[in-house]
């Protein structure tokens, strides 16, 4: 196909793949994570990790949105949803998650108003549509996506549309680096940067990463040829014994991001002084919520969730994926009493998750590599 | 919902909501193209854009865009949902 060829040249690759063997040390492991839920696609859908060397091993980062959905978040929204007048929206990666009380694919067995919506901007036709009920989007994603609801924020002021609010579930990606660099269950070499954030924050905001942390970062696109690139480009950087934010996704991310999407952000929303990830638990400063003046379009304040906390379940080990401490295959109900089609833990309900990308592609069982 | 796919910018619509039609595969639907405003040039028919939740999140080159559509095609069930939820979007 016209195009395509470029990336996706077989020989391109072996000889990418060459050139990372030839610039490792033998005798070091080196463990470097991917950040973005697209990229862990991204390796099993095309067995990356086998054109590594043994000792160069890959760690799944946080970066899935669906994934870091606590279940207190979704018995949050069905609690609002079951309110008689409320028709619930959500993307449809959400509707399987599980809370400590079901899903929303449950609570709308049991009656309630679910609505799976393509885009935020659905979601406030539907409010237009029903003036008698109150649309409530239930937003989830990094900073990819918050812009997305910011907008549509805007719009229901600009047209007065007051049946309409978001209970914001938005997350930022640093944060939890931030906490991964801090935590002492982990050593990592290198980070290859989530190359669609990148395009809303840019590459700069990743540099603390190697100011402070001594370690380098590759943000990088989709194509497996990118993805093999920017783990060379980690491993060039640890060989020259150098530590810089590079961007091999140079053709769709700007080093400063998109500033008309940063000011959105600025604008519409202010930092939670906390938030729980699944798995993580509470970071400081790590989520968004509408500022001030747009509390009246805050789900959370018009409906007076009550704010439920649930452990994970005992049996499922998504903490410890997400942080990378373990693989999926290691956890104990990986592919027996947690599957795609009854997921007990997030990082097996979106196709971005971890074990649902291991799981797909039938990488079920490996042999850990000792350290 | 963590797609970004690549569409072709058809006309613009409505120019005060941000609003332009978008051919996806074929497909026809409305995109906000608001997160675009202030690049140069001005987002135009003909451009190739990544639409992710029904936003223009970034332009890019035809080349690029075909490299995109290739890899997602290859996702084959996840792609097809993605279009599947594309088509049932309705952006006024």
């Amino acid at each position: 196909m016209k195009f395509v060829d470029e990336f996706r040249d077989a020989a391109l690759g072996e000889k990418l793949s060459a050139e990372i063997a030839s610039i490792v040390e033998p005798g070091r492991h080196y463990k470097i994570m991917e950040v973005c839920g697209g990229h862990t696609h991204t390796i099993y859908r095309y067995g990356i990790d086998d054109l590594l060397p043994a000792n160069v091993e890959l760690v799944h980062g946080p970066g899935c949105p669906v994934c870091v959905i606590p279940m207190g978040r979704v018995d949050d929204g069905v609690a609002i949803a079951r309110h008689a007048d409320v028709i619930l929206t959500c993307f449809g990666d959400m509707m399987r998650v599980p809370g400590g009380n079901g899903s929303f694919l449950d609570a709308k067995a049991a009656g309630a108003d679910i609505r799976m919506v393509y885009s935020p901007l659905d979601a406030l036709r539907i409010a237009r549509e029903h003036p008698d009920r109150q649309v409530v989007f239930f937003a989830i994603g990094f900073e990819t996506t918050a812009p997305s609801t910011a907008l549509t924020v805007l719009r229901a002021r600009a047209e007065g549309i007051r049946n309409f609010t978001v209970m914001c579930n938005h997350v930022t990606i640093l944060p939890p680096l931030r906490a991964l660099l801090e935590s002492p269950d982990l050593r990592l070499d290198g980070f290859i940067g989530p190359g669609h954030v990148c395009t809303v924050v840019g590459a700069r905001p990743f540099e603390f990463i190697a100011t402070q942390y001594h370690k380098p970062v590759a943000v990088s696109g989709f194509e497996p040829l990118d993805f093999l690139q920017s783990v060379y480009m980690v491993l060039k950087q640890l060989a020259d014994g150098r530590c810089e934010v590079e961007n091999q996704y140079t053709r769709v991310v700007p080093y400063d991001g998109n500033l008309q999407a940063l000011k959105l952000l600025s604008q519409v929303f202010e930092l939670r002084p906390h938030f729980e990830w699944r798995g993580l638990g509470f970071i400081s400063q790590s989520a968004l919520q509408l500022a001030p003046e747009f509390r009246e379009y805050d789900a959370e304040i018009r409906f007076a969730v009550p704010g439920i906390r649930v452990a994970d379940p005992k049996a499922c080990q998504c903490g410890e994926v997400l942080k990378g401490v373990i693989k999926p295959w290691e956890c104990k109900v990986f592919g027996t009493a947690c599957t795609p089609e009854h997921p007990i833990g997030t990082c097996m309900v979106s196709s971005e998750g971890a074990c649902a990308a291991y799981y797909n592609f039938g990488r079920v069982a490996r042999e850990r590599v000792v350290v | 919902m963590c797609l970004a796919i690549p569409g072709q910018v058809v006309g613009i619509v409505d120019e005060d909501k941000r609003l332009a039609r978008v051919s996806v595969t074929g497909v026809q639907r409305t995109v906000n193209i608001a997160l675009l405003d202030g690049s140069i040039p001005p987002v135009a028919p003909g451009d190739w854009v990544l639409v992710h939740v029904g936003f223009a999140m970034s332009r890019i080159d035809e080349a690029d865009a075909m490299a995109t559509l290739a890899l997602l095609q290859e996702l084959g069930s996840e792609y097809e949902l993605e279009i599947e939820e594309f088509k049932a979007s309705s952006i006024q």
